[in-house]
C-alpha cells in the first residue's frame, strides 16, 4: 500500500516541497481511513463466526459442553495479557506522538510480550482440549468455538508479526510518516481485536461457564 | 510430495475435455508465439502487466470477462445440447458426472468471473474520471485485486484439465459439497477459486470506497456525483458488508473438508442449513452488486442520448440505496422450503417484493428522462430500451416467487432458472455491453461499429426470449433444475426451443466479435478526437480519448449535477489554463502480479493436499510484500513541461476539429 496518488489541486498553487508534504499527510489520513473500512470488513467476518457459534454451541454431540470445559480464572489471565498490551500500545502511540523513538520502541516491545503471553496461553489450552479428545472433530460445538477463539488468535499472530516488523522499522528509519501511519493502522488493528476478545470472553467463557 | 496429485488426475479418457484444453492449449501457444513473435513482452510487461493505472487495470478486467463469457457461454451451449438431444430415453453425449461439472462451472464462471469482472472493469476506467481523479486510493491494492481474481480465473480453467471441478451446483450446499459426499478435488477447485478473487473483491470494495469519499474533485458534493459512481458505490457498499461473509463460508468448509471440522456436517452437530444461510447472506446482495452498476449504466446512457439532465437525480441515489439496504434482508427468499415457518416466509417474502418499489422509482425516472427528450437511437440505447422491457417482466416473475406459497411449487424448478436469467441477462449483461460500447471511445480512442453492435443486440435479445421463455412454461410443467436428460415427451418441444435461443444467443456474441473485429480495423475513420464522442454529461468526457495517464492536468471543476455539460453551456470547457504543475503520480510495480502468482500456487497446492509447497508460496506471498512494503515507495513527480506538451498536442487536435478541419464523430452529430 506504498503507492500514493497525491490531490496536487490542492497545494497546486504552492511550491513542490510543500505541495509534497500536504500530500503525504493527506494519503497517510487516506489509508487510515481505508483501514477503517478494512476493519469493518473483518467485523463482519468475525459476526458470521458468532452467527455460527450462536447455532452450534448447543450442539455438544454427547461430547462435552463450555461449563465442562472452560477454566474462567485461566481465561482471566488470558484476557488480563490482551487488554494490558491495548494500554501498552496506547502508551506507544503517546510516545509516536511525542516523537519519542525509543519510548515507541520499548512500548511496542512490551506490548509485542504481552500479545506472545496471550497467544501462547491460548495455544496451550487448545492443546489441552485436543489432548483430551476434544478437539475440534468432537463436536458442532467444539468445532465453532475453534474457529471462532482460533480465527482470533490468527489475528493476533498476525497482528504480533506486523509488530515485529514495525519494531524493525522504526528502530531502523526512525519515526518517518510512513513509519507512523502503518503503527496508527496497526494501533486501530490491535484495539480491535481486543474488542472482539471482549465479546468472545462474554459470549464463549462467561455465558459458557453460567 | 505431490499430495493427491498424479498423472490419473489427467482425464485422458474424456475425448470432449481432453479436445477443449488441446484448442487451449494451442491458442495459448500460439498467443505466447505471437507475442514474443512481435516482440512485445517488454510493452506488455511495463505498459500492462505492472500497471497501477486504474483504466489499464479496467481494461484487462473486461478482457477478463469477454474470454470467460465465451467460456461460460460453451458450457451453456452444451448444457442446452444435451438436453435438446437427451429427451425419451437418449442418454445424450454427456454422462452425469461431467454434465454436473458444467453446470457448476457455468454459474461460478458466469456470475464470479464474467459479470463481476465486467462491472470492475467498467468501475475501473469510468469512476476515477467521473469523479475527476487521477487515480484510486490505493493504485497498488487495485493491481493486486486485478491478479486475485486472475488466480482465481486460473483455478478454475486449470480444473479442466488436472482433476475435476464442483459437482455440487454452483451453490456448493452441504452437505453434498462435504468430504464424504464430494470426496474429489472438485468441491475444493470451487472453494479456492472463490476464496482468492473474493479476497480481491473485498479489497476492491474498500479502495473504491476511499476513491470517492477521499478523491472527488474540490467542489463536487456527494449527492452531485455521477449515477454510475453513485451506484457502483452502492454495490462497494455491498460488498464490504456481504463478500467477509462468503470468506468466513468457504473457509468453514474448507475446515470442515480439510481438518474434520463438523460445522456444516450432518453428523455430530453441524447444521447444513446454516451454510445455506450465510450463502445467500452474501449471495442475495451480490445480485444486487452485480445489477446496480448496469442500472448506472442506463442511467448515464439514458441521460446523454435524450441530451437531458436525468429526471430525479436524488431519487435515483435514494432508490439505490433502498434497493441496497432491501437487498440485505430478503436472503431467505431462496430456500421458504427451508421450514422455517409461515411468519418468517411472510416476511422475507413481503421484504421482497418491496424492492419492486424503489426499482419502479427508477424504470419511471429513466422513462420520464425520455419524455419529451431527443433520444439518439444508438447501440446503447437499444440495450436500454431492451433492459427496460426484458428486466420488467423479470421482475414481475420475481415478484410472484416471492410468494411463499407459489414458491413452494415453482422452487428447484427451471421456472427459477428462467427468472434469475431474465434480471441477470436482461438487467446486468446488458448494462455492461450497454456501458462496454458507450466507455469503449473514452478507453481506446475510437467508437465501435454500430451497425454489428445493433445486430448483436437483436439476436441477443431475441435468443434470450426464445431461450428462456419456454424455460418459465418447463418449470411451470415440473421440469426440474439440474436434470441431464428427460424422458417427458411434452417437454421435448420445449426444449428444442430453448436451444435454438442458444443458439441465437451464439450469433449475438459471433456479431459482438465481429464488431470489435470491424471497430479495430476501422479505427481511422472513427477517431473520438475531441474526447467527447456523444455529447456527454460528465467529466469522464471532458478529457481526451483515451486520457492521458494523468487523467486531467489539473482537477476540473465541478459545482453542479454533470459538471462537463455547465462547463460547455458556460463556453468554460477546454480552456486552456495559465500554467501546468508538476503530478505526482505512482509508480508500476510487478507486487501486485508476484503475489497473485504465488497464491495461484498456494491454492493449488491446496487443492492437492501439497502441503509444503502451500506454505512455502503462502509465507514468500507475505514475505514479498513485507519487502514491497518496506522500500516505501513514494512514486514520481511528471514535470509540469512534460504534462504542458502533452496537453498542448490535444489542445492543437481540439483546434483543428473546431475548425472543421476532420470528420470527428462530434461534427457529425451536429451536422446531423
Amino acid at each position: 500500500m506504498s503507492n500514493l496518488v497525491f490531490d496536487g489541486a490542492k497545494g497546486h498553487d504552492h511550491g513542490h516541497d510543500h505541495e509534497h508534504d500536504h500530500g503525504h499527510h493527506d494519503a497517510g489520513e487516506m489509508k487510515i481511513y481505508g483501514f477503517w473500512i478494512y476493519l469493518m470488513t473483518d467485523c463482519i467476518l468475525f459476526a458470521s463466526i458468532f452467527a455460527i457459534y450462536a447455532v452450534l454451541v448447543n450442539n455438544v454431540a454427547g461430547g462435552p459442553a463450555g461449563h465442562d470445559i472452560f477454566e474462567l480464572p485461566y481465561v482471566l489471565g488470558e484476557t488480563a495479557c490482551l487488554l494490558l498490551s491495548s494500554i501498552t500500545y496506547g502508551f506507544a502511540m503517546l510516545a509516536m506522538h511525542k516523537g519519542n523513538k525509543s519510548g515507541v520502541l520499548g512500548w511496542l516491545f512490551v506490548t509485542f510480550l504481552f500479545g506472545l503471553g496471550f497467544i501462547g496461553m491460548e495455544i496451550n489450552e487448545f492443546h489441552l482440549l485436543i489432548s483430551e479428545g476434544y478437539g475440534p472433530n468432537r463436536s458442532g460445538f467444539l468445532s465453532a468455538f475453534f474457529t471462532l477463539v482460533g480465527t482470533h488468535g490468527l489475528h493476533v499472530t498476525s497482528g504480533l508479526i506486523w509488530m515485529a516488523i514495525m519494531m524493525y522499522q522504526v528502530s531502523k528509519h526512525g519515526l518517518t510518516g510512513t513509519n507512523q501511519t502503518r503503527l496508527s493502522m496497526l494501533s486501530l488493528f490491535w484495539h480491535f481485536l481486543d474488542v472482539v476478545w471482549i465479546c468472545v470472553f462474554t459470549v464463549v467463557y462467561l455465558m459458557g461457564t453460567i | 510430495m505431490f499430495g493427491k496429485l498424479s498423472l490419473d488426475a489427467i482425464p485422458f479418457h474424456e475425448p470432449i475435455v481432453m479436445i477443449t484444453v488441446a484448442m487451449i492449449a494451442i491458442g495459448g501457444v500460439a498467443l505466447v508465439g505471437l507475442i514474443t513473435y512481435f516482440k512485445k513482452w517488454t510493452y506488455l510487461y511495463t505498459e500492462w502487466l505492472t500497471s497501477v493505472d486504474h483504466k489499464k487495470i479496467g481494461v484487462m478486467y473486461i478482457i477478463i470477462a469477454m474470454v470467460m463469457l465465451l467460456r461460460g457461454f460453451a458450457d451453456a451451449v452444451l448444457m442446452r445440447s444435451q438436453l435438446a438431444m437427451a429427451t425419451e430415453g437418449s442418454p445424450g453425449y454427456l454422462p452425469p458426472e461431467h454434465y454436473d461439472q458444467i453446470f457448476t462451472a457455468h454459474g461460478v464462471i458466469m456470475i464470479i468471473f464474467m459479470a463481476m469482472p465486467f462491472f470492475t472493469g467498467l468501475m475501473n476506467i469510468v469512476v476515477p474520471l467521473q469523479i475527476g481523479a487521477r487515480d484510486v486510493a490505493f493504485p497498488f491494492l487495485n493491481s493486486l485485486s486485478l491478479y486475485l481474481l486472475i488466480s482465481g480465473v486460473i483455478l478454475v480453467n486449470v480444473s479442466l484439465g488436472v482433476g475435476e471441478f464442483a459437482r455440487t451446483g454452483w451453490v456448493a450446499y452441504p452437505p453434498l459439497s462435504e468430504l464424504g459426499y464430494s470426496p474429489g478435488v472438485g468441491v475444493d477447485y470451487y472453494i479456492w477459486a472463490l476464496q482468492l478473487s473474493g479476497l480481491g473483491t473485498t479489497l476492491t470494495g474498500v479502495n473504491f470506497l476511499v476513491t470517492v469519499l477521499k478523491m472527488r474533485t474540490p467542489g463536487m458534493k456527494l449527492m452531485d456525483m455521477p449515477i454510475f459512481t453513485w451506484t457502483c458505490t452502492w454495490a462497494n457498499v455491498l460488498i464490504v458488508a456481504s463478500f467477509p461473509i462468503l470468506t468466513g463460508t468457504l473457509a468453514f468448509l474448507t475446515l470442515d473438508r480439510y481438518l474434520d471440522f463438523h460445522i456444516f456436517t450432518n453428523e455430530l452437530g453441524g447444521n447444513p442449513m446454516m451454510y445455506v444461510n450465510l450463502f445467500w447472506a452474501w449471495g442475495h446482495p451480490e445480485v444486487y452488486i452485480l445489477i446496480l452498476p448496469a442500472f448506472g449504466v442506463f442511467s448515464e446512457v439514458i441521460s446523454t442520448f435524450t441530451g437531458k439532465r436525468l429526471f430525479g437525480h436524488h431519487s435515483m441515489i435514494y432508490a439505490s440505496g433502498a434497493i441496497s439496504i432491501l437487498g440485505f434482508m430478503v436472503w431467505l427468499h431462496h430456500f421458504f422450503t427451508m421450514g422455517s415457518g409461515a411468519s418468517v416466509n411472510a416476511f422475507f417474502g413481503l421484504a421482497t417484493m418491496l424492492i419492486s418499489i424503489p426499482t419502479g422509482v427508477k424504470l419511471f425516472n429513466w422513462l420520464f428522462t425520455i419524455y419529451q427528450g431527443r433520444l439518439r437511437f444508438t447501440a446503447p440505447v437499444m440495450w436500454t430500451l431492451g433492459f427496460m422491457v426484458t428486466f420488467s417482466i423479470g421482475g414481475m416473475t420475481g415478484v410472484l416467487l416471492a410468494i411463499p406459497g407459489a414458491d413452494f411449487v415453482l422452487h428447484n424448478s427451471l421456472f427459477v432458472i428462467a427468472h434469475f436469467h431474465n434480471v441477470i441477462i436482461g438487467g446486468a449483461v446488458f448494462g455492461y455491453i450497454a456501458g462496454f460500447a458507450f466507455w469503449f471511445p473514452k478507453a481506446f480512442g475510437f467508437t465501435l461499429n454500430e451497425k454489428w453492435g445493433k445486430a448483436a443486440f437483436w439476436f441477443w435479445i431475441s435468443g434470450f426470449y426464445v431461450a428462456f421463455m419456454p424455460l418459465y412454461a418447463l418449470g411451470f410443467m415440473g421440469m426440474t433444475r439440474r436434470l441431464n436428460t428427460t424422458d417427458n415427451p411434452d417437454w421435448t418441444p420445449y426444449l428444442h426451443v430453448a436451444f435454438v435461443g442458444a443458439l441465437l444467443i451464439a450469433i449475438g456474441i459471433a456479431c459482438q466479435l465481429i464488431q470489435i473485429f470491424v471497430s479495430i480495423r476501422d479505427r481511422e475513420q472513427n477517431r473520438d478526437l475531441t474526447g467527447d464522442p456523444w455529447n456527454g454529461h460528465t467529466l469522464e468526457w471532458s478529457t481526451s480519448s483515451p486520457p492521458p495517464f494523468y487523467n486531467f492536468a489539473e482537477m476540473p471543476k465541478a459545482n453542479e449535477i454533470d459538471p462537463f455539460y455547465a462547463a460547455k453551456r458556460d463556453g468554460e470547457a477546454y480552456k486552456v489554463p495559465a500554467k501546468y504543475s508538476d503530478i505526482h503520480m505512482p509508480n508500476n510495480t510487478a507486487t501486485g502480479m508476484v503475489m497473485g502468482l504465488l497464491l495461484t500456487v498456494f491454492g493449488f497446492a491446496m487443492i492437492w493436499h501439497i502441503f509444503w509447497l502451500a506454505a512455502v508460496s503462502l509465507i514468500g506471498t507475505i514475505v514479498y510484500f513485507v519487502i514491497h512494503a518496506a522500500r516505501d515507495d513514494q512514486g514520481y513527480m511528471v514535470p509540469a513541461s512534460e504534462v504542458a506538451r502533452i496537453e498542448g498536442e490535444q489542445h492543437a487536435i481540439l483546434a483543428q476539429v473546431r475548425n472543421g478541419q476532420t470528420n470527428s464523430p462530434v461534427n457529425k452529430l451536429e451536422q446531423a
